[in-house]
């Protein structure tokens, strides 16, 4: 049956499509959707068919909006998106995340939500918010935001979620209980309860080996072997320690792509103004920049935690947004890229699906 | 019955919603609820978890600045209006 790639570029004003056939060298692009809502992260649920989109508006609040056809048509829901009643309110929706029968997503003031009605409707997973290390998480530069959360392929009650500033948690029974997953990386700042002194900017499980994760940490690119139990730095051959993104290869243990910033204090951009994804093949032992396609000078651009993915193509399609708008994609799973758009706004998350044609 | 004015970026998300319209009811929250009714959503797109009004979003009834328990009668007018805000 014919495959087409979809990309979801959510971005500061609306969601975007972007279409090709498997060859990813020639792109369609539709949008905006969801009213141009600011979207932070928007998802494919292959148990479905949806795309479900993450968002918040100024005047509106929180919503996740959702498309059945592939996005022709959206309808939104923030039901049940709600802490009890007196708790600061909820101001948007960071991600969503599919996991067979249930919908996670990640809310700011960070918290953990599920749906089990493919997004209509949504209930708190109060384990996450219940953890005695709550009242001590801190607000990072873009508020305090829960923006990472992987399911165990394995086992779905097994998940993690990552929050600025709280770090790494795990759950092991489906989110009724937690435990900062935090030990190992080195702390630059106070944190008044222990194990949670850790701005996890993000991270993945290897999608073969999903006992191993990898995170890209404000303190430093990191490992664990253990299913987050413990994590050692893995840096070697990177030109700083500082990023946002971290994408697994999806078909090979102990591949993984980064996007390495020139710091944290210096403008946050590609450092010297060159832009590159690093990858390593060796579970971090080494990495080693991917150039051939991306700007050489004047790339002042970041790459937010949620705007690198791969799709799930032989070989991997690999795809990059950027503050400034810019979307690249490589279909050689990195060796070298093409720009897709350059005048999106500001993009806050890339996904890829493969999908009927 | 009080006439509620709906502004256009909030009509737009429920479709066949109308910006002009005559609510049975006594109070704004009241007047809220009875449009949430007629199109399921409409309260959380105003309304935030405290519950009060979302903070970019004003509402008057004849001119003056309401919250969800201000009265309102059979001749009242209720403005729903998004702050100028954004960028």
């Amino acid at each position: 049956m014919a495959q087409k790639v979809m990309l979801l570029i959510g971005t500061k004003k609306g969601l975007f499509l972007a279409e090709s056939t498997p060859s990813r060298d020639d792109w369609n692009i539709r949008g905006p959707f969801c009213d141009a809502w600011p979207i932070n992260h928007a998802a494919y649920d292959p148990a479905t068919g949806a795309i479900l989109a993450a968002g918040g508006n100024a005047w509106f609040g929180p919503a996740v909006w959702k498309s059945t056809d592939l996005g022709q048509t959206w309808t939104h829901s923030s039901e049940g998106l709600n802490y009890a009643e007196g708790v600061d309110p909820i101001v948007s929706a960071w991600l969503v995340k599919p996991a067979g029968d249930v919908i996670y997503a990640g809310v700011e003031p960070a918290g953990l939500f599920k749906s089990t009605d493919g997004g209509e409707t949504w209930t708190h997973v109060e384990g996450l918010t219940n953890h005695p290390s709550r009242p001590y998480w801190q607000e990072g530069g873009i508020g305090l935001v829960l923006h990472t959360i992987e399911v165990d392929p394995r086992d779905g009650n097994h998940l993690y979620v990552g929050v600025s500033t709280g770090g790494v948690f795990e759950s092991e029974d489906g989110g009724e209980t937690w435990e900062p997953r935090n030990n190992g990386i080195e702390a630059d700042f106070p944190m008044e309860f222990e194990g949670i002194a850790n701005c996890a900017h993000h991270f993945e499980l290897d999608r073969k080996n999903p006992d191993v994760l990898f995170q890209q940490s404000h303190q430093g690119m990191y490992l664990s072997r253990d299913r987050g139990a413990t994590w050692e730095r893995v840096e070697s051959g990177l030109p700083s320690s500082f990023g946002f993104p971290a994408v697994a290869h999806p078909h090979r243990a102990g591949t993984y792509y980064i996007a390495p910033l020139n710091g944290d204090s210096v403008g946050r951009f590609m450092p010297d103004a060159a832009a590159a994804v690093y990858r390593t093949d060796d579970y971090g032992a080494s990495w080693r920049p991917l150039r051939n396609g991306l700007p050489q000078e004047g790339a002042y651009f970041g790459i937010l935690r949620q705007a690198m993915t791969s799709d799930a193509l032989t070989p991997a399609g690999l795809y990059a947004g950027t503050s400034t708008g810019h979307l690249f994609a490589s279909a050689d799973e990195g060796e070298s890229w093409s720009e897709v758009a350059s005048y999106f706004p500001l993009i806050s998350s890339v996904e890829a699906a493969v999908v009927e044609a | 019955m009080p006439r509620v004015i709906l502004p256009d970026s909030l009509v737009r998300l429920f479709p066949g919603a109308e910006r002009n319209l005559q609510i049975e009811a006594d109070t704004v929250g009241a007047t809220l609820s009875r449009l949430n009714d007629r199109w399921p959503g409409m309260w959380d797109r105003l309304i935030d978890g405290y519950p009060s009004i979302r903070k970019h979003i004003v509402i008057f009834v004849n001119g003056e600045r309401a919250n969800l328990d201000t009265g309102v009668v059979e001749t009242d007018e209720v403005y729903v209006m998004p702050a100028m805000s954004g960028g």
